[in-house]
């Protein structure tokens, strides 16, 4: 990797605050192309508002956001989407009266000629359960189906960068596994990914590097492999060994 | 178990009966409530069968009359009782019962075909509409050819465009009735008939695009600063903006005549083209065929509208916000076109009613119409145009039927039993749209709401 090339995404001393609370306090992140980041932290660390600040849902009090080297905090969100950034948010948030097919049209929605055959094929060849049900309203999927249909859609957005907020909230850990599996699969096939977890032992086995968030603040900047090894992340984030 | 055996007698646990707690109360049984709904039925009868008040003080009286006469009371309910009787213990005489389910299915099912037969049908069905709306108007009375513009086609209108708002794009617009001033009162300063004179006297004609623009405009206005808000926070604030202009209307004594209206008659809309030469004056009937046009253009505008790019963002925003704004839509710019669209719309209808009945006051345009055209919205089927359609003629003609038969005073109290029963019964709607048919079945099985403003809900908020 030439050192002259910036980063794919660069947070530059971020603040973001809802009224007086400060949830984000000046957190520098940088996520070079084709890695897999991992932003761990607790309840309130402030992950998801640095995922909505970065998709442009949330503007930020002070510092940057910069894509490509560009400046992009204060963008709306539907033109981030449009600069390659796709955000498959918290809470999986799928349209639930919507088939499918046509949740997966509305990733697609900022290409006017809408979805392309072969984006819906990459989809639904990385994930069959959702091919076998496009016809389904999403409503009735599963959970573990419901986030696979809103990687799907965010995917369908061809974004460069992939930000994935808990995919694995409230699923089991076989499915898990399966989805983990799969968001490998999307960074192998070329597009780089933001992850944001809690389950941090699933997280660092996937990612390239992580960050440690603690009430707003960046305490841990580290590769994947150091994080899982390190005494402090197993105590407080993989359930191991005493506090 | 439910039992609570001796056993476990250290515990000492209070007894239980838990197959007691399992049961309902006698009251909440099937068969209960339903004599209950038959005794309600028997004492609506007795109502409406009794003396009935002439003026608004006797409604009272009348009502006293009705239950202390024992005998129309008593045989009411008695029909009731034994109506309830025979049907809960009568079973042999009858066909296997039918469940809900299998009648919203029953419904459903040539629903379904018909809109998968594809476009053709539909425009038949369409032309047929429009033919039927064309010749039958002709073979009534002149009383009805006036609610029949006055009541049923500018309500029409207004429904059209409020199901655009609603409907689709999951507003909850309560003020809809202040564009719809606006409209009016468009037309009436431009036809110099305010105390306000204005640049030109133009004909009503001319100013139909002036007062669309307007109406226009002030949703614009309206809009930008509120449509961040959801729900039932936009609710308040559109009843707010219809508190204003209502007031504004009632008190700019120098620009609007203030309660007593337009101090002149608002012309008659004329054209006067290439020799044609032709006046809509005093006659509902040509208003009529004004009104028809105007729906047919709108629906056709609309339906095309809805299966568009645009309708389609419109659905994502109505089902998750948060969602669609992810997927790269543009969610304020819909709402405010959504907005914007009806606003114009209400205008539209405004022009027509100002320029046929001539003059307008503030209390043409009260807060109880909103109300009455969002009923008849979701009366017919919240998103369907046909719902709409029907849902807003069934009950703006229905008031004027039982005027041959109730007391002017009661008319709204039938409306109001119809409304609560239909929501009971088809909370869909008349002629539902496939969309919100999928909500409430979805919302049956524990996903997501049916509320008005949209299925959002099911996930995290």
């Amino acid at each position: 990797m030439s050192e002259s090339e910036p980063p794919l995404l660069e947070l530059d001393r971020l603040e973001v605050s809802y009224g007086a609370i400060r949830a984000l306090r000046g957190i520098s992140v940088a996520v070079r192309r084709g890695e897999v980041v991992a932003l761990l932290g607790a309840n309130g660390a402030g992950k998801t508002t640095t995922l909505r600040t970065v998709s442009g849902l949330l503007k930020p009090r002070s510092g940057g956001v910069l894509f490509r080297g560009e400046r992009i905090d204060g963008v709306p969100a539907h033109h981030v989407v449009a600069l390659g950034i796709a955000h498959a948010p918290e809470g999986r948030r799928v349209f639930p009266v919507m088939s499918v097919l046509e949740n997966l049209r509305m990733g697609a929605y900022r290409f006017r000629g809408g979805a392309r055959r072969e984006d819906l094929d990459r989809v639904f060849g990385l994930f069959p359960r959702l091919a076998e049900r496009r016809t389904q309203l999403a409503g009735t999927l599963s959970g573990g189906e419901q986030q696979m249909l809103a990687i799907g859609r965010a995917l369908m957005a061809r974004p460069e960068l992939l930000l994935l907020d808990e995919p694995s909230m409230g699923l089991a850990p076989m499915v898990v596994r399966q989805i983990f599996e799969i968001v490998r699969e999307i960074n192998q096939q070329g597009t780089t990914v933001l992850l944001v977890e809690q389950n941090a032992a699933q997280a660092l086995r996937l990612a390239t590097r992580g960050y440690v968030l603690e009430t707003g603040a960046v305490v841990m900047e580290e590769t994947a492999e150091v994080l899982l090894r390190d005494d402090r992340v197993r105590a407080a984030y993989l359930g191991e060994g005493a506090a | 178990m439910s039992g609570g055996t001796a056993s476990e007698e250290s515990f000492r646990r209070p007894k239980v009966d838990v197959a007691r707690l399992r049961r309902d109360a006698w009251y909440r049984r099937p068969r209960w409530r339903r004599l209950l709904g038959f005794v309600v039925a028997g004492l609506a009868l007795a109502v409406v069968t009794g003396p009935q008040g002439a003026g608004s003080t006797a409604l009272m009286s009348s009502l006293k009359a009705t239950f202390t006469s024992v005998p129309r009371l008593g045989v009411c309910v008695g029909i009731g009782v034994l109506l309830w009787a025979v049907r809960e213990f009568g079973a042999p005489l009858r066909a296997p019962a039918r469940t809900a389910q299998d009648g919203v299915a029953r419904g459903v099912a040539p629903l379904r075909r018909f809109y998968a037969a594809g476009v053709w049908p539909k425009l038949a069905v369409g032309a047929l509409v429009l033919l039927a709306g064309a010749v039958i108007p002709n073979l009534l009375s002149p009383t009805w050819q006036v609610v029949f513009v006055e009541q049923m086609g500018v309500y029409l209108l207004l429904a059209v465009g409020l199901n655009v708002v609603i409907g689709w794009a999951g507003l909850l617009d309560l003020g809809f009735v202040a564009f719809y001033a606006v409209g009016a009162y468009s037309v009436a300063f431009w036809t110099g008939s305010l105390p306000v004179q204005p640049p030109v006297v133009l004909n009503p004609f001319v100013v139909i695009p002036i007062a669309v623009l307007t109406c226009l405009a002030a949703g614009l206005l309206l809009g930008t600063p509120t449509l961040r808000l959801r729900g039932d926070y936009l609710a308040i604030v559109t009843l707010g903006f219809h508190e204003i202009v209502y007031l504004v209307a009632k008190n700019a004594d120098g620009f609007t005549g203030g309660s007593r209206g337009t101090t002149k008659m608002i012309p008659h809309p004329s054209i006067h083209l290439f020799g044609l030469d032709y006046n809509w004056m005093f006659d509902p009937l040509p208003y009529w065929y004004l009104i028809l046009a105007f729906t047919a253009i709108l629906v056709v505008l609309f339906s095309r509208l809805e299966n568009s790019r645009i309708g389609r963002a419109w659905t994502a925003v109505r089902e998750d916000e948060v969602a669609a704004q992810a997927s790269g839509l543009n969610t304020v710019r819909y709402k405010l076109m959504a907005f914007a669209i009806g606003a114009s719309t209400s205008g539209l209808a405004g022009v027509v009613y100002a320029s046929k009945v001539g003059f307008i006051n503030p209390d043409n345009f009260p807060l109880l119409a909103s109300i009455l055209v969002l009923s008849y919205v979701i009366f017919g089927g919240m998103g369907s145009i046909a719902g709409v359609l029907v849902g807003t003629a069934l009950l703006t003609l229905l008031p004027q039927w039982l005027k041959s038969y109730v007391p002017a005073e009661d008319r709204y109290m039938y409306l109001g039993g119809l409304l609560v029963a239909m929501m009971i019964f088809r909370p869909q709607g008349v002629i539902p749209s496939r969309r919100r048919q999928r909500e409430i079945k979805l919302a049956e099985s524990g996903v997501g709401g049916a509320d008005a403003t949209g299925a959002a809900g099911g996930t995290t908020s």
